[in-house]
């Protein structure tokens, strides 16, 4: 460890990867099913009880990782990126934490206020956080919606704007979220 | 993952579609079993359901519910006919926050064993314009490549309707697992039988009732004195299907009555949550789960559609309304 001094840190840290690459797991896979689940009939039941528990998890992964990251040193920009290109990576990164958060929070309380009762597993539930009120969950149902969408469309801006920085610009922007470890040249 | 792909899938918006197409567009109402009043009552459990399952809501012991009765179809406006089918769904409100909602109907058995045979027979149904009643043709191509459908049909008609909500059975058709607190699985049905005695149906039509007579009758019933049910639990044996609405486990089979059922206050949708309520028969505690049979998802996607579609809607008041309930 004695070469991750802080001025010559490359990477994050172990455990900000470690988290990175684990909501990007947790997050597709929510993606994927919540496309599924909405247009199942066979596999409806199954999807969603797989779906709720995991928005939870992604909720609580996503807020420890904002701590983690508040108390974590992150690495420098690479020299590549202009002072504009800066505060559009850190906005966008910012996005999807707020997207990350608001969207499980958007789900719980749709279910609230559809009356449901929110099972995790077994007899653990959640308590509700909004009144019964259809109209309420209506629009929460339409926001959860155009929520996914929009976390599908960050996630393609910061996946493609990494790809373009690794295999255009080759500033080695990928190799500071790389799961393995990468040493300064 | 068909309906995102493959727009001629069967998904739960298409499903919504056909009911929408085959019933009309009512504002705020339910796509089907549209016309319905809400109750309210208690159900007592006497502790013999434990033995089947560790559910909280066979505990001995008593229980809210909130209910809903309901007919068949997408017209919250229709005028009530002794033969069309009855429905009730009931939501028991379990401590903690547990809950077990069960959507139920007066035939024994059911008409069909898979979402798309449930889809293709709404489309056969579908009345014509011109003459205002199902294509016969239709119906009897749904029927020549659905013989588990006619077959299911005889059993129906062997058991005669009753005359009205409170003295009907109300049968939970699809199968469903109970685990008990060793662990053990057991296949169950389940069916509430009424305390209130049974009289026939008078389907001669000679004189023709008020179009919410049987929501009137029931209405009038409960006013006069609490509707009671026994719930009786089916016990399934290894051969007897699990996953075929439309064929009933053989008579002999162990019946256990789990508790009573109370039905003590009828209220309009207009101001008891009941509409607002979906009753989905996968809302299962703890104790409970569901079975193979391939319509309790299907039931569980396309009720959160129709949920979801009315949820939005303006609501138009019902056919039962408040004034209704208290003449």
């Amino acid at each position: 460890m004695s070469v991750s001094v802080a001025t010559e840190q490359r990477q994050f840290t172990a455990l900000m990867r470690l988290f990175h690459w684990l909501t990007a797991a947790l997050v597709l896979t929510i993606l994927g099913i919540g496309v599924a689940m909405v247009a199942s009939l066979a596999d409806y039941h199954r999807l969603v009880s797989i779906h709720r528990p995991l928005g939870i998890l992604i909720l609580i992964v996503v807020v420890i990782r904002f701590v983690n990251r508040h108390y974590s040193t992150l690495p420098p920009f690479p020299a590549t990126m202009s002072p504009r290109e800066r505060s559009v990576a850190s906005a966008s990164e910012l996005f999807l934490y707020a997207l990350l958060v608001v969207q499980p929070l958007v789900g719980w309380g749709m279910l609230s206020a559809a009356s449901y009762p929110i099972t995790l597993y077994g007899s653990i539930h959640l308590f509700p956080i909004l009144p019964h009120n259809v109209m309420l969950y209506a629009v929460l149902r339409w926001a959860h919606t155009v929520l996914a969408y929009l976390l599908f469309l960050t996630f393609l801006a910061h996946f493609g704007a990494v790809l373009f920085h690794t295999w255009v610009v080759r500033d080695g922007t990928f190799s500071r979220m790389a799961p393995w470890r990468v040493r300064a040249h | 993952m068909g309906g995102w792909f493959n727009p001629e899938a069967l998904a739960p918006a298409r499903f919504a579609d056909g009911f929408e197409r085959v019933d009309g567009i009512y504002s705020g109402f339910r796509l089907n079993h549209a016309k319905g009043v809400c109750v309210r009552g208690s159900f007592e459990s006497n502790g013999r359901g434990t033995r089947l399952s560790k559910a909280v809501v066979f505990k001995a012991g008593r229980v809210p519910i909130i209910g809903r009765f309901s007919l068949a179809g997408g017209n919250p406006y229709v005028a009530d006919e002794p033969e069309m089918v009855r429905g009730l769904g009931l939501l028991f409100k379990l401590p903690d926050g547990e809950e077990w909602r069960t959507a139920m109907i007066n035939t024994p058995v059911f008409a069909v064993n898979t979402p798309q045979a449930f889809y293709d027979r709404l489309l056969a149904a579908q009345p014509d314009p011109r003459t205002g009643k199902p294509d016969r043709e239709k119906m009897a191509a749904f029927l020549a490549s659905h013989p588990e459908t006619v077959q299911a049909t005889k059993i129906i008609h062997s058991h005669p309707a009753s005359c009205g909500f409170e003295n009907s059975t109300y049968y939970g058709l699809n199968a469903f697992w109970f685990m008990d607190a060793s662990g053990k699985w057991t296949p169950v049905r389940w069916s509430l039988a009424p305390m209130q005695p049974f009289a026939p149906a008078n389907t001669t039509g000679l004189a023709r009732p008020d179009k919410n007579y049987l929501f009137d009758a029931l209405i009038a019933g409960i006013l006069h004195q609490p509707l009671q049910w026994h719930l009786i639990i089916t016990i399934g044996q290894a051969n007897d299907p699990t996953n075929d609405a439309t064929i009933p486990w053989p008579d002999a089979r162990e019946h256990v009555d789990v508790g009573t059922l109370t039905l003590d206050h009828v209220e309009s949708e207009h101001s008891n949550p009941c509409r607002d309520i979906n009753f989905d028969p996968l809302v299962l505690p703890e104790g409970m789960a569901a079975s193979d049979d391939p319509l309790l998802s299907a039931r569980s996607a396309v009720y959160s559609q129709s949920f979801t579609r009315r949820a939005g809607e303006k609501k138009l008041p019902s056919a039962v309304t408040p004034s209704e309930v208290r003449k």
